[in-house]
């Protein structure tokens, strides 16, 4: 199929910012859903409230737009109420890890398969550029005018220690892996993280001075390297990207079939 | 197949009524006094092929039932105050989005963890204002097992007719009240099937525009038709919208559907209110009490009665009224500061010729309680 027609183009144009990062990741999520060859019907996106969140409401699947950190949560009734149906679940990072934290890591812990895109722009675009729990020590927001004091999550060590059985992270520089990325957290039974960094640069490219959003993209470029490329061992600032957890454990809804069947045995 | 006798608690009961009118997901979290709801059903809803749940919180609870609603289940949380103050921003996104549910609130003493294990009816008004916004709800009472059976399936009926989350408030007492009840047998209580559309695939459809007659069918989400959910203002697709005559529109439809329907949504007992010189009006555990006094008045020959509410909201204004008409004394027996004693005052013509009795203190009102207040108002001293 043509990208074209996994989009609903009667809610176009986007809301999203010339050079939004998140345009790059609902291109690499609809080139996997077409390798895939998945079936639109059977597909739920689920989403809470932000620049990133709006994503649902673009693209021909059944879509759950809801509220603001509460996504991994609708989505675990759609899920378990209907197992055949695959579920992702965009978010912000904001969205994800400061109001929906508990979700995050309890839905990572229940392993029930969905996956989670974190899509970290270590800012609030939607309210205009307030610090996020990704935001990291020393950035600059409209919160955290003299610096911010705050420290931030490594998303993956917090998903892979919440039992997430599938973490990856990736950027929007690395389209190609991008979409390789989603198509396995897609395909992965169990729930899966996948983190990707995104330039947001109307609030953190500027008043961070990064720059435009072909600067902050090669900034991605420059600061992550494939996990376990040597680069890393010479430079332990570089961010590692590929996946870091790919394990098979016992599925949620799979398990709650277990516990029918003992219960009508009864 | 006979009606099957069981005796059991209150919250079994909701459960008993719950499955009754086919639910087959729920998601809760533990809170006294409403912890059995959640208990009984992680026995029983597998036995059947439902799914349960023990979420993360009350919050990620009414997420969770709204998005198994969409599927095409019917669902139900269960809570107590606290909890429920959690439910409210997700409740206004249940309104806001028209998703069938059912909440159980079996209110305790509050505010804040106040009273766990004690006996309030402090919610009544959250129930009607707790989510922000201007906007109608429905919620159901009950005061003896019988009535909970019912109301419990009234509840998921409603919420069918008119895709809206429906409020059942229970209390303490009622919750935890080992009494006998009938069930009855499959197919004697009728039940609101979910109302789909006809429309074909292919065809365009538009999940938000309502009929004629103000209902709206639904589609599961996993069937042919794919469509956008959202708690933002939307048009009748369900993309999101700042258009000011659609969003007058939407916000008259979700109060007029069910301002409108008062009338059928109203439901009520009334026990010896014809000759009535003096009108109780009660709901829950307080019902129970007043009605033991009236019951023990009248056969001493005093006209007293009873108007027993089984819905709260919308407020059966009319209902109300009429039965006060010609009564020169009402009496409200409820157990807070008075939050349908405030409705009744607006509704009667009269309203000096209102009073509250009431219990503030985690404890059941008894009828010498009632009895003592009614002294007082005619001056006979207690
Ligand atoms: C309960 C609640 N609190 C606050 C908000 C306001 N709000 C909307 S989006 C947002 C943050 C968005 O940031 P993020 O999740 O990182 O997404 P982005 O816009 O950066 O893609 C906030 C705080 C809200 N909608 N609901
Ligand atoms: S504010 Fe930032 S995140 Fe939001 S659309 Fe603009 S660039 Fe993207
Ligand atoms: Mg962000």
């Amino acid at each position: 199929m043509a990208l074209k027609d996994y989009i609903r183009q009667r809610f176009f144009p986007h809301i999203w910012c010339p050079g939004c990062g998140h345009g790059i990741i609902l291109n690499g999520l609809l080139r996997a859903v077409d390798t895939m060859g998945l079936d639109k019907k059977n597909i739920v996106m689920v989403s809470g409230i932000g620049c990133s969140a709006r994503i649902s409401g673009y693209v021909d699947f059944h879509s759950l737009h809801t509220l603001h950190g509460r996504a991994l949560a609708f989505a675990t009734g759609v899920k378990l109420s209907k197992p055949e149906l695959n579920v992702i679940v965009p978010m912000g990072d904001g969205d994800a890890l400061a109001i929906g934290g508990n979700h995050f890591i309890h839905a990572a812990r229940r392993n029930i398969e969905m996956t989670a895109i974190v899509m970290n722009n270590r800012v609030y675009g939607m309210t205009g550029g307030q610090f996020s729990p990704l935001s990291g020590y020393g950035t600059m927001a409209t919160t955290v005018p003299y610096g911010n004091i705050d420290h931030d999550f490594d998303v993956v060590d917090l998903a892979t220690s919440a039992g997430a059985t599938f973490v990856a992270r990736t950027s929007t520089y690395h389209v190609h892996e991008l979409a390789e990325l989603i198509t396995k957290a897609i395909n992965h039974k169990g729930f899966s993280v996948l983190e990707v960094l995104t330039q947001c640069p109307t609030y953190f490219g500027r008043r961070n001075r990064i720059g435009d959003a072909s600067e902050m993209m090669e900034v991605y470029k420059k600061n992550t390297v494939r996990i376990g490329s040597k680069k890393k061992q010479e430079n332990p600032d570089l961010l590692e990207r590929g996946i870091f957890v790919q394990k098979e454990l016992p599925e949620y809804c799979r398990e709650y079939d277990n516990i029918i069947s003992k219960a009508r045995q009864k | 197949m006979h009606d099957a006798i069981k005796f059991i608690q209150g919250n079994e009961v909701c459960v008993e009524a719950a499955l009754y009118a086919g639910i087959n997901f729920f998601a809760g979290y533990p809170i006294t006094p409403s912890t059995e709801i959640a208990e009984q059903m992680a026995v029983r809803l597998p036995e059947t092929g439902g799914k349960f749940i023990q979420m993360e919180d009350e919050i990620s609870s009414m997420c969770a039932i709204i998005g198994a609603s969409l599927t095409g289940h019917k669902t139900m949380t269960a809570t107590s105050g606290p909890g429920f103050s959690l439910m409210q921003e997700a409740l206004g996104y249940a309104i806001m989005a028209e998703i069938p549910c059912v909440i159980v609130n079996v209110m305790r003493g509050g505010p804040s963890t106040g009273l766990p294990t004690h006996v309030g009816q402090g919610d009544v008004c959250q129930a009607r204002y707790g989510t922000h916004g201007d906007h109608a709800i429905v919620t159901l009472t009950a005061s003896n097992h019988h009535d909970i059976f019912r109301m419990t399936i009234e509840a998921f009926n409603i919420a069918e007719t008119y895709r809206t989350p429906v409020i059942l408030l229970l209390d303490e007492v009622t919750g935890h009240l080992r009494e006998k009840i009938e069930i009855p047998e499959p197919g004697k209580i009728p039940l609101t099937k979910r109302l789909r559309t006809a429309v074909k695939s292919g065809v365009d459809y538009h999940p938000y525009l309502p009929r004629e007659d103000g209902r709206l069918p639904m589609s599961d989400f996993g069937d042919i038709h794919r469509y956008n959910v959202t708690g933002l203002y939307h048009d009748m697709w369900g993309f999101p919208t700042d258009k000011p005559q659609i969003v007058y529109g939407l916000i008259r439809h979700l109060v007029d559907k069910i301002e409108n329907n008062t009338p059928k949504i109203t439901r009520f007992r009334k026990y010896y209110t014809k000759d009535a010189e003096t009108l109780f009006i009660s709901y829950g555990a307080s019902a129970r009490s007043t009605l033991h006094l009236v019951e023990n008045r009248r056969r001493r020959g005093e006209n007293v009665g009873l108007l027993e509410l089984q819905s709260l909201w919308p407020f059966p204004a009319d209902i109300v009224r009429e039965a006060c008409q010609h009564v020169p004394l009402v009496i409200v027996v409820e157990m807070n500061m008075g939050q349908i004693t405030k409705e009744v005052k607006l509704a009667v013509d009269d309203p000096k010729k209102v009073f509250l009795a009431n219990r503030i203190d985690g404890v059941l009102i008894t009828p010498t309680d009632i009895r003592n207040t009614l002294r007082v108002i005619q001056g006979k001293g207690v």
